[in-house]
């Protein structure tokens, strides 16, 4: 019978998906409003329960790695991720977007800078001392996409792309965590204010899962801006950045 | 119909991510620069020309509109299938590199926020 079971969930792995989160969502929703009486969103606990259950699984790719469950990189992979983000866009209208549009592309490149030398500076307190390390090092912190990118462009080793991956994963995490109990502190309460939010983190996961947890209507401008991070820092990483690294040690 | 909706928003999002591909390689980058956005703002064109027209049906815009409110458990679903232990593996280099960051940047977001709103105040 268990395997019968097994069998049918593995094989519909999406469909086990929908219904894992739907019944993750459900207790979370519970939580929010028996435990905490709505001061934690229901969506920051279902995201942090969807972390937690990834560190249990302990795979690559999270609960995604148990074969029951592989539905959930489908349902949480890029495809579904950037359909749901546009289709967030829905009602917005065009002047949201243009009337913070100079604040966000500050904020973009600030973000990518900031970020690019606070990695470095760290790898340069824990030893590195060549311009290429240092360079990936910083690009990770960026985010884990522009790490690796950034490294195989500069032909950097092995192990310093997977320090500027897990630098890039730690950020992510600590976006998504961070954001619902710091917004109110840093007014993140309106559009103009996500937008800033999405151009100085950058990183794609933690932006928009930092955001649905603080309030899903800030979603699609903090999602504006973070859609050009992860593109310009590769752009960023192994030229403009990596030269003036170079000039610097 | 709703699928008319949802396959005006894929479309949407096919050239938005085709076009930022092609911002990459005008750039020289192996990377999407912007897809997401450029697809919004598609999207919202798209269906602000639709609407002008009468041709916006409420069915059409279901098909729309389901997406973006299944969007907290898709990123429920992707927090689970995010490689959390590989963050911790990397040691507390790799801790302090993320964490340093996104701490300024918290900071910034702040600064930022107040700066402008400043400056609209009469």
């Amino acid at each position: 019978m268990m395997q019968l079971l097994d069998i049918v969930l593995t094989k519909n792995g999406l469909l086990t998906a929908f219904a894992v989160v739907g019944l993750t969502m459900l207790i979370s929703y519970w939580a929010s409003e028996k435990l905490t009486r709505g001061r934690l969103h229901g969506s920051a606990i279902a995201i942090l329960l969807g972390l937690l259950m990834a560190a249990l699984a302990g795979g690559k790719q999270g609960v995604a790695d148990i074969p029951m469950l592989s539905g959930m990189g489908l349902m949480g992979g890029a495809m579904l991720r950037d359909l749901a983000i546009v289709a967030t866009a829905f009602g917005v209208r065009m002047e949201e977007f243009t009337k913070s549009g100079v604040i966000g592309v500050v904020s973009l490149f600030t973000g990518l800078f900031v970020s690019f030398f606070v990695g470095g500076a760290v790898a340069y307190a824990f030893g590195y001392r060549d311009a290429v390390s240092i360079t990936t090092i910083g690009a990770g912190a960026a985010t884990y996409i522009v790490g690796p990118v950034t490294g195989s462009a500069l032909e950097a080793s092995s192990e310093v792309i997977a320090l500027s991956v897990a630098a890039g994963l730690v950020k992510a995490i600590l976006v998504m965590i961070a954001t619902p109990f710091l917004a109110k502190s840093i007014g993140l309460n309106n559009p103009r204010s996500a937008m800033i939010f999405g151009g100085l983190m950058g990183t794609n996961s933690g932006v928009m899962a930092g955001l649905a947890a603080t309030d899903p209507k800030l979603v699609p401008y903090g999602a504006m801006t973070a859609t050009f991070y992860t593109g310009l820092g590769c752009l960023l990483g192994p030229s403009v950045v990596f030269i003036i690294v170079r000039a610097l040690v | 119909m709703p699928i008319y909706g949802t396959a005006l928003l894929s479309a949407c999002l096919l050239i938005g991510l085709s076009l930022g591909r092609f911002v990459g390689f005008l750039l020289g980058v192996d990377a999407d620069v912007g897809g997401v956005g450029i697809a919004m703002i598609l999207l919202i064109l798209g269906c602000d020309a639709l609407q002008r027209r009468g041709l916006m049906k409420p069915p059409t815009e279901s098909g729309i509109t389901f997406w973006g409110q299944i969007y907290v458990p898709i990123v429920v679903a992707m927090a689970a299938s995010q490689n959390v232990l590989g963050a911790l593996s990397g040691g507390v280099m790799a801790i302090l590199a993320g964490a340093l960051g996104v701490a300024v940047c918290f900071v910034l977001v702040g600064v930022f926020a107040r700066f402008g709103q400043g400056g609209k105040e009469p």
